[in-house]
Parts: C-alpha cells; structure tokens; sequence
C-alpha cells in the first residue's frame, strides 16, 4: 500500500518538472521500478488516476520498466537472476553475493506540450 | 517533447530525512529504525532493551502503528519518554511523520532514539527516516523463508534479529540457513537468535547496541 505515498511523490516531481519546463499538459510519464521495491504498477496507475485529476498530469499515460532482481556472484563475477528460494551462484555455487538491479524507483522522463 | 528526468521518486522523502538526521546530530542521538512484520515483537525487544539500558543510556522511544496507543503505554510505564505517530492507514513511517513526531521529544535529554515502524515487511524499506541504524525482527513462528520473499527488508538492514527462539523445538526452522542466506546477499549484517520471553541472547544484541551507540 505505498503506493499512495509512492504515486503522491512520482506526481509531485513530475508537475514540477513539467512546470519547469513551461509545459501545459503532461502526456506521458515514463517510469522504471525495480522489482525488489515490491512496488506494483497497476497500483500506482490507479492513485495516480485519483490523485491526477485536475492536475497537468490528468489522463497522462504511465509506462513502467520494471528491472528484474538481479545479483552478481562476488566469487565469479557473474550476474544471475535471483531465485525465489535459493540463493546461491547458478555458476559457481558461492553465497556471497551483491545485488546490482531491482532497487531502482525513478522517473526516467516525461512527454509534455 | 520529452523531457529527461531520471530523479529517484523517494527524493522528497530522503530530503526531509536529511533534516532529520541533522537535528538527530546536533543533539547528538543515535537512531535506530525497528523493522518487522506485525507481532514479531518490536515492542516487547524495544522493553527488554529499556530495561537492560536503565542507567547506562537515556533512551526515548517513537511509536509508530496505524491506530491505537496500547504500545506507547506500554513504553511510557518504562519511565522513557514516548510519542505516538498513528499513521491512520499508511503502512509505515515515512520522513515527515517521524519530522512532526520529534517537536513532542526532548531530544537533548536522549541518547538512544528507537523509532518502531508499523508492523510491515515490504513499504517501510523505502523511506528513510534519518536513522544511523535497521534492524529487522524475524520471528521463528514466522518461517525461516522470509529473506527469500521480502529481500530488500533483508538486504537493508544492519542488524536481523531472530526473535522467539525459545519456540525452536517446536517449529522447523533452521537458523543456520537462515542465517547463511541473509548474510549472502548483506555481508554488513549482524544476526542475534533471541527471546524476548526468556531473556536468552538480548544481552548480547544490547551490548552490541551499547558499542554502536558509543562509536
């Protein structure tokens, strides 16, 4: 449920950025999020319908790249897709590993006019 | 036209959290964020570590729930001073609620600030509250599969903490593994096996508390 919050900051920046840049209407908002920020994209597309209207960014269409969990073995160096019950290097078998993806929550850009 | 943004949503959060940790400093408290799902025991470790810090440190305490003050009661018969954030419905503490909080603290008269987080294992992770430390309750009841379902919570935190261990016999949960695998993916973390109920092994997470506090 932080998506509210989550939603409420993403508009906040978008407006002032858009605001910025004298712009009128904002029509699209493109969006990354990581999958480890456990953040859900058709609940932010629904507060920001909500919270949207009446603003610049009222109807303005929302794109997510979502970035996959992803961890480097610290062992051999290569990269792996973290499993859902184990994780261990599919390469090498080492534990210790560093996450390298999946944190990301920003805005990548917007579309005005 | 398009516009580059690339700024981090949580910004205006981590902004307030700056003046946080600001204040924090000038008055010279170290902050410690508990994290754990509901019923993990953040109270109970929060009363077990007042008790055991009587005399050594001045301890204050923000209670952070949706609804209700039972907690804060709770604490306050402790002697330390307590506030209350009811968050009515949001699922965790962010930056501004803990900004509006502290003004209720006399903060020059605290050296420890444990600030208890909803019960949640996934929003809290994302908003800083200007703290120096995470810790994270994981209860044995609850399974020894949690770093696999909430990894950043895990991935985060500075000190995990395995509440309930006086239940082992009765439950199939290997502290071992558990251990091994949060460790994998955070190589900063502590792991302390502790009862809230028994008393067993708090003395050595309060000691070490002790030490970050002092450093």
């Amino acid at each position: 449920m932080h998506e509210l919050s989550i939603t409420q900051s993403m508009l906040d920046l978008v407006l002032e950025q858009a605001k910025n840049a004298g712009a009128k209407e904002v029509g699209k908002i493109n969006l990354v999020l990581g999958e480890m920020t456990g953040v859900v994209d058709r609940a932010v597309q629904f507060y920001f319908d909500f919270l949207s209207k009446g603003t610049a960014a009222e109807g303005a269409a929302l794109s997510f790249k979502v970035i996959p969990t992803t961890a480097r073995c610290r062992s051999c160096a290569k990269d792996f897709k973290l499993g859902e019950f184990d994780w261990t290097c599919p390469h090498c078998q080492g534990n210790n590993i560093e996450i390298v993806g999946g944190k990301e929550l920003f805005v990548e850009s917007i579309e005005v006019e | 036209m398009e516009i580059k943004v690339v700024k981090d949503i949580m910004g205006a959060n981590d902004q307030i959290a700056q003046k946080n940790r600001q204040l924090f400093d000038s008055n010279q408290v170290f902050v410690v964020n508990v994290m754990a799902s509901p019923g993990a025991g953040k109270t109970s470790l929060i009363l077990e570590t007042i008790k055991r810090l009587k005399g050594k440190v001045k301890v204050g305490v923000v209670e952070g729930d949706i609804s209700s003050s039972l907690d804060a009661e709770a604490i306050g018969k402790e002697g330390v001073p307590v506030v209350q954030i009811n968050t009515g419905g949001e699922c965790h503490l962010d930056a501004n609620m803990t900004s509006t909080a502290l003004g209720s603290l006399p903060l020059g008269d605290i050296e420890l600030l444990l600030i208890e987080n909803v019960g949640n294992l996934v929003c809290p992770a994302e908003f800083k509250l200007g703290e120096d430390m995470r810790i994270l309750i994981s209860s044995t009841p609850e399974g020894d599969d949690k770093p696999f379902k909430y990894p950043l919570m895990f991935h985060e935190a500075d000190a995990v903490l395995i509440n309930k261990i006086d239940l082992l016999p009765y439950l199939k949960f290997d502290v071992d593994a558990f251990s091994k695998a949060i460790k994998g993916i955070n190589q900063k973390v502590k792991v302390f096996p502790i009862s809230c109920t028994t008393g067993e092994g708090v003395d050595r997470w309060v000691d070490w508390l002790l030490g970050q506090v002092g450093g």
